[in-house]
């Protein structure tokens, strides 16, 4: 089990959340080419370590919000309403 | 035929039963050369396929296959064994169609035997829009000529006895895609199977190499990493070996490794958990996945049932189990044949899945001429094992993407033009 801290909720079940992944930069959709947009859609880095992530606290406060969570331990630092 | 190492035989087991001599090893141990023509990262059953037809094929024999553990370690060794080809896409329908062919057939070519067991594959439908996506797959099955229909409860009924078909359940069943040539096979076998054939035609096998490094040169990334580069080789824990062709065929740490070649991939990384039971009498005939309760099951040989599940929501690396998953499951069997409750689970485990935004694979050549993936495999790698190493020895060999394969291309992604198979391959929907 996961225990996610939600900064208004407090420490929830990782299940009553959702994740939303980690967080990319958005090129400017004005500007941005299709290829652009579609590498930021779909391409991640994925990796085996500390990454910062939005969350959704689907059945709290629903809120989105960001944490740093570690991909190999599950070990988490803080979150921030965003 | 070529037969592949030593033949296994009721004699056999009788002078070695009676004898206290020892089994021959089925694989050799070499010593790493510096240079290979093909060095393939994973010795699972994909990196051990393409290697064997690399060697069968195209007479392609100083290979390598590179583990950072022992074979068969990975996915290839925590899936629950099932094959079958009746997805939605067309694309995926003659892919794992030609992976069913060649299991088929598999026992004789590898002179193995590797329990494939044709038995009959059912996905329930709970629900009319369920029952819709199983009317699509079985007609983009039958104009491929893939054995698929569509039956209702009374004949899901007939086919497993023990199933709950009443009215009065939560998700009461509809009716099923009924698919005939699905089925389950000894999975350790094939992954044994295809070392040994592989090793007998020259290929090394090099256990607990673990790669730490993909070298390049001239990409428009660091260190030469990135587009328009080639790779030169790998660094590993065992020193440097050079390869103008590398082959990325791991499951779990793709992203990772494909990153040392500075190639970006449409992946997240999810654990799936699975469970098996204690042994009893044999009486579920066929395979049966729902995709309502989240579970797919058969019974093994042995008389174990095997469970599944869809993958974990959160993205981790981290392997082990959640009492979640148990609860979960063991409510959703039960919805199904309420006649096992007094049955005791004897373990449960956990395997990584590389999810991609189409839930089809990656396959083929990249933006980094020599570096291939054979990544992204999901929930549906074991199926698509032997058909993958086929299609990627062809692409390595001719420096062309197989036919089979160019639909799954990376660069679809930038390209937009997806393979969508989350109908026909996830049954977290």
């Amino acid at each position: 089990m996961i225990v996610v801290p939600c900064p208004n909720c407090g420490p929830r079940n990782s299940s009553d959340l959702r994740p939303c992944g980690e967080i990319t930069s958005r090129p400017d959709p004005a500007t941005a080419s299709l290829s652009e947009w579609r590498t930021y859609l779909y391409l991640r880095e994925n990796p085996a370590g500390w990454v910062t992530e939005t969350w959704y606290c689907r059945s709290g406060c629903r809120r989105y919000f960001t944490i740093e969570r570690n991909t190999a331990t599950n070990e988490i630092r803080d979150s921030e309403v965003s | 035929m070529a037969k592949h190492g030593y033949t296994y035989s009721a004699g056999k087991l009788l002078k070695h039963g009676l004898s206290s001599g020892a089994w021959p090893r089925m694989w050799r141990r070499p010593e790493a050369r510096s240079s290979y023509d093909v060095a393939i990262i994973g010795g699972g059953l994909h990196g051990l396929a393409t290697a064997y037809y690399l060697a069968k094929e195209h007479g392609i024999t100083n290979v390598a296959v590179l583990d950072k553990g022992y074979l068969g370690g990975g996915g290839s060794g925590r899936n629950t064994a099932i094959v079958r080809s009746n997805y939605l896409t067309p694309e995926g329908v003659a892919f794992y169609d030609r992976s069913l062919d060649l299991y088929n057939t598999m026992a004789q070519d590898l002179n193995l035997n590797v329990m494939f067991s044709r038995r009959g594959h059912l996905t329930l439908a709970h629900t009319d829009s369920a029952l819709r996506t199983m009317h699509w797959r079985a007609e983009v099955n039958k104009l491929q000529g893939i054995d698929s229909s569509v039956i209702d409860e009374h004949e899901v009924k007939k086919q497993a006895p023990s199933l709950d078909t009443s009215k009065d359940t939560r998700y009461p069943i509809l009716g099923a895609l009924y698919h005939p040539p699905g089925g389950i096979v000894r999975h350790d076998a094939v992954v044994w199977g295809y070392a040994r054939a592989a090793d007998h035609l020259g290929v090394h096998l090099l256990q607990e190499t673990e790669v730490l490094d993909i070298l390049c040169e001239d990409g428009e990334g660091p260190e030469g990493k990135g587009a328009g580069g080639r790779v030169t080789g790998v660094r590993t824990n065992r020193g440097d070996i050079s390869a103008p062709a590398v082959v990325n065929c791991t499951a779990g740490w793709a992203s990772l490794l494909s990153n040392m070649a500075g190639v970006t991939l449409p992946i997240t990384t999810h654990p799936l958990q699975a469970a098996v039971t204690e042994p009893c009498k044999v009486f579920l005939p066929t395979v049966v996945v729902s995709g309502s309760l989240h579970v797919y099951v058969s019974q093994t040989d042995r008389g174990e049932l095997v469970f599944g599940a869809s993958v974990d929501p959160v993205g981790t690396y981290r392997v082990n189990g959640t009492l979640e998953f148990t609860e979960e499951l063991a409510g959703h069997v039960l919805e199904l044949m309420p006649g096992i409750s007094k049955m005791r689970l004897l373990r449960q485990w956990s395997g990584l899945c590389d999810m991609t935004p189409d839930y089809s694979p990656v396959m083929g050549t990249t933006q980094v001429d020599g570096y291939f993936v054979d990544v992204g495999w999901g929930t549906y790698g074991f199926k698509a094992g032997p058909v993958a190493g086929e299609t990627m020895a062809e692409t390595i060999a001719t420096g062309r993407d197989a036919d089979l394969i160019a639909p799954f291309h990376i660069s679809r992604f930038t390209e937009g033009d997806l393979v969508g198979e989350k109908g026909a391959a996830a049954v977290g929907h």
